[in-house]
């Protein structure tokens, strides 16, 4: 039997062999998603929804329940903002609001606010087609050019809905909304965080099933060909403005549906919910499991969910804490030396310079400045982390400083190459832990911001299909 | 109609209008050539009101300052102007210049990374109580100025509003003619209309954006520290909200247009201080009137008010 040579009839060659465009990843992680390609994606996704489900009864702990509803409802949100940015290519900066019209719409019409309790269902039927009219009529000015005058008016919408919910008195201004209903499905009422972990997991498989329905259909893939080539789209007959605002919206109903389940939640709802803080963490979920994968944006939201509650865990016991977070940095340290540094003499070399810098330099800096340093341990810290980073008893003065040195050397280093770089980064990892010690840990909420800020300007450099996107090649 | 104080909130508005038309100055800038949205820029005008407010109570203070107050000003305004160009060239080099060649979005993305890393920087940095450059007391001072501006009729006009306005207008003719008249100008032109081709005719295009981020982001300083001392009190958001404006403000005017740029700010400045004095609960829902006027004006006029319909050529 022969092989067919020739492109056959009505199938197009260029077409049919776009998979081999892509960059595949080559070595035990490129073998990895070779393996989980082959799955289909619907077992991958049972697979994942059976995992939460477990995780929902296997524990009995509120908190880990409530990290669990965080988690979800950030996908959710993710989801919906994916379908803007990743698969149309707009960029939305007021996506938030609609997230805050939903929690509001649940607000007043399930509270004793105007003393009416309609049935969840239909509120967030309401908030969903409310949000998705309201996205409508957001896009619509910009429509003839969305793009760059789309993220501006969508920035200046979103800050207007903050500063609007926060000085209206029908929306009480900066002191919130109290005391909403519990959501009740059908006479059924919705009271503990597991039964809401639960309700979120319903909602979720419903957004992915109905986002993968819209993704293979025609529109799904007229969104794409407008991201990838708009003009190319526009000669192919492809209404193109339409289209922009059809995503547009339905990224704000996805925001809406899930502002109502946030709402329902956390009984009480303030302006502050809704401001840029989520709106970045939203991005860089999105960016960081790569715009335009559902899946990315699943594992983006399980990953920054989680990283920003041990970060913020303070709250409940500094001790956990410093320990959890601390933890985690080193590790991560420990994971992109173990990643970058191939040749293994060289990740030795670097591992064990960098320890012996860190005792030197304790050593002499507790020498020298007894009174400024304290040499014994905090509280849950290993007395060998105690003897190799430096901690300073007063740290405000000095740990600005370090940090701006720290952001200059981290620029410094992306300049030079080779083995340099390598030698470099002995002292910028003490210097990093150094800094760690000194200041961020002292801020874990600033802190999580700044990782953010950092996250997303490090990715869209350095890998801009985030964990699970697909890198493009450009066509010669 | 009171006409007193119609004149009072038209030189208000015209002190916020040149605040927001310098911040917008830089943003047109930078959009004109590299038809980037720099949401980072704000930032910067941020970190320029800082540098003022520390090198003003570095010397001492307004009440007793080290030098005569002139010279105080102008070294708040250089230091400013020299520490923001620097950054502006550092943002550039580091998170813009990487994704020249990358999807459209993807510099937008790393925009607003740096934007939200440099706000919460200098929230860490210096903490979030709000500074104030005592600019009152800066204009008592017995150094400088002798009364606390001008008295003309019922309208109270500060030394302060005037050097603010006038500076403005100074800048601004600055900038257009040298974007029109000086060799860099003119390599800014050619980068902007058409990068590659100005590369082949031996223009560095890397320096001379660079060059665009400088002076934008030097102007943003000199906003910076005006705003400080227009408007005293300082803080980690202030960059976000005027540079919010200042974005508005390029918009209404024509993105990417110099000239349009000051207008435009001027006319958010004028409708933010109209708002306050005519509309109940203006003060309030300031934001809300602007919102609303650029989207009256993207209605009629998609392209602001002194920008040109783009053609695409295929």
């Amino acid at each position: 039997m022969t092989e067919p040579t020739g492109p056959q009839i009505g199938r197009d060659e260029w077409v049919a062999r776009a998979g081999e465009r892509f960059q595949t990843r080559t070595g035990p992680l490129g073998a990895v998603e070779r393996a989980a390609a082959r799955i289909h994606p619907a077992i991958r996704f049972g697979a994942l929804v059976t995992a939460a489900g477990v995780f929902g009864i296997a524990t009995s702990d509120g908190y880990y329940q409530r990290v669990g509803f965080n988690t979800l409802y950030y996908a959710l949100l993710a989801l919906g903002l994916n379908v803007v940015v990743g698969w149309a290519g707009l960029l939305d900066l007021g996506y938030v609001a609609f997230f805050g019209i939903g929690a509001y719409t649940y607000a007043f019409l399930d509270s004793d606010k105007f003393h009416l309790h309609w049935p969840p269902i239909a509120t967030m039927a309401i908030a969903m087609v409310g949000c998705a009219i309201i996205g409508l009529f957001v896009g619509l000015p910009s429509r003839r050019l969305l793009g760059d005058y789309l993220a501006i008016i969508t920035l200046f919408f979103g800050q207007i809905f903050y500063n609007v919910v926060g000085n209206l008195s029908i929306t009480n201004g900066p002191n919130g909304l109290t005391n909403l209903d519990p959501l009740s499905f059908f006479g059924l009422q919705i009271n503990t965080v597991r039964e809401y972990y639960y309700v979120a997991l319903v909602l979720f498989v419903l957004v992915v099933v109905v986002l993968w329905l819209v993704n293979n259909s025609r529109t799904g893939r007229a969104w794409r060909s407008l991201r990838e080539d708009q003009l190319a789209a526009q000669l192919l007959g492809m209404p193109i403005n339409p289209l922009k605002l059809l995503a547009f919206s339905f990224g704000a109903a996805v925001a809406g549906l899930t502002g109502t389940l946030f709402a329902a939640l956390e009984v009480n709802i303030f302006p502050s919910n809704f401001y840029l803080d989520v709106l970045i963490t939203l991005y860089a979920i999105v960016v960081l499991g790569g715009a335009g994968s559902m899946a990315g944006a699943i594992l983006g939201a399980f990953s920054i969910t989680v990283g920003i509650e041990i970060l913020n865990s303070t709250g409940n016991s500094p001790t956990l804490f410093y320990l959890s977070a601390s933890r985690l940095f080193y590790i991560g340290l420990g994971v992109a030396l173990v990643v970058w540094l191939r040749p293994w003499r060289w990740l030795v070399f670097v591992v064990g310079a960098t320890i012996g810098l860190g005792f030197a330099v304790n050593a002499v800096a507790t020498a020298a400045w007894p009174s400024g340093t304290h040499p014994l341990p905090n509280s849950g810290q290993s007395t060998f982390l105690s003897g190799w980073v430096v901690e300073l008893t007063s740290p405000i003065h000095v740990g600005n400083f370090a940090y701006g040195v720290l952001i200059a050397a981290v620029l410094g280093i992306t300049l030079v190459k080779g083995r340099l770089r390598k030698l470099l980064v002995i002292p910028l990892i003490y210097l990093a832990a150094f800094v760690w010690e000194n200041e961020l840990v002292l801020n874990p909420s600033v802190t999580a911001l700044i990782l953010l800020g950092a996250l997303l300007v490090a990715l869209m450099i350095a890998r801009p299909s985030g964990l699970l996107g697909k890198a493009r090649v450009e066509l010669g | 109609m009171n006409w007193d104080q119609f004149v009072q909130l038209t030189v208000n508005g015209l002190t916020d209008g040149s605040v927001y038309a310098l911040i917008a100055l830089g943003f047109s800038i930078v959009y004109g050539i590299l038809k980037l949205l720099n949401f980072a820029h704000g930032d910067v005008f941020m970190i320029g009101a800082f540098i003022g407010y520390f090198v003003l109570t570095g010397f001492g203070g307004p009440l007793n300052p080290d030098m005569p107050l002139p010279l105080l000003l102008i070294l708040m305004f250089l230091c400013a102007m020299l520490g923001c160009g620097a950054l502006g060239v550092v943002i550039e080099r580091f998170a813009y210049r990487p994704l020249r060649d990358a999807p459209r979005i993807a510099p937008l993305i790393s925009a607003l990374g740096v934007s939200f890393l440099i706000q919460n920087s200098a929230l860490l940095l210096f903490g979030a109580d709000i500074r104030s450059y005592d600019s009152a007391d800066l204009a008592n001072g017995h150094y400088a100025f002798p009364s606390y501006g001008i008295q003309w009729g019922p309208l109270q006009l500060s030394i302060i509003r005037i050097l603010t306005i006038s500076l403005t207008i100074v800048i601004c003719i600055a900038l257009t003619q040298g974007i029109a008249r000086t060799q860099l100008g003119k390599a800014m032109r050619a980068t902007s209309y058409d990068r590659e081709a100005a590369q082949m005719m031996g223009i560095d295009t890397d320096r001379v954006i660079a060059s665009a981020f400088f002076i934008g982001s030097a102007i943003a300083g000199v906003a910076g520290v005006m705003f400080g001392l227009a408007f005293d009190n300082i803080f980690h958001l202030i960059g976000f909200e005027n540079g919010l404006k200042a974005f508005t403000a390029s918009v209404v005017g024509g993105i990417g247009s110099i000239p349009g740029a000051a207008l435009g700010g001027i006319v958010v400045g004028l409708a933010e201080s109209y708002s306050t004095g005519y509309i109940p609960n203006g003060t309030t829902y300031q934001d809300l009137w602007v919102f609303s006027l650029l989207i009256v004006v993207l209605l009629v006029r998609p392209t602001g008010l002194l920008g040109k319909a783009d053609i695409r050529k295929v």
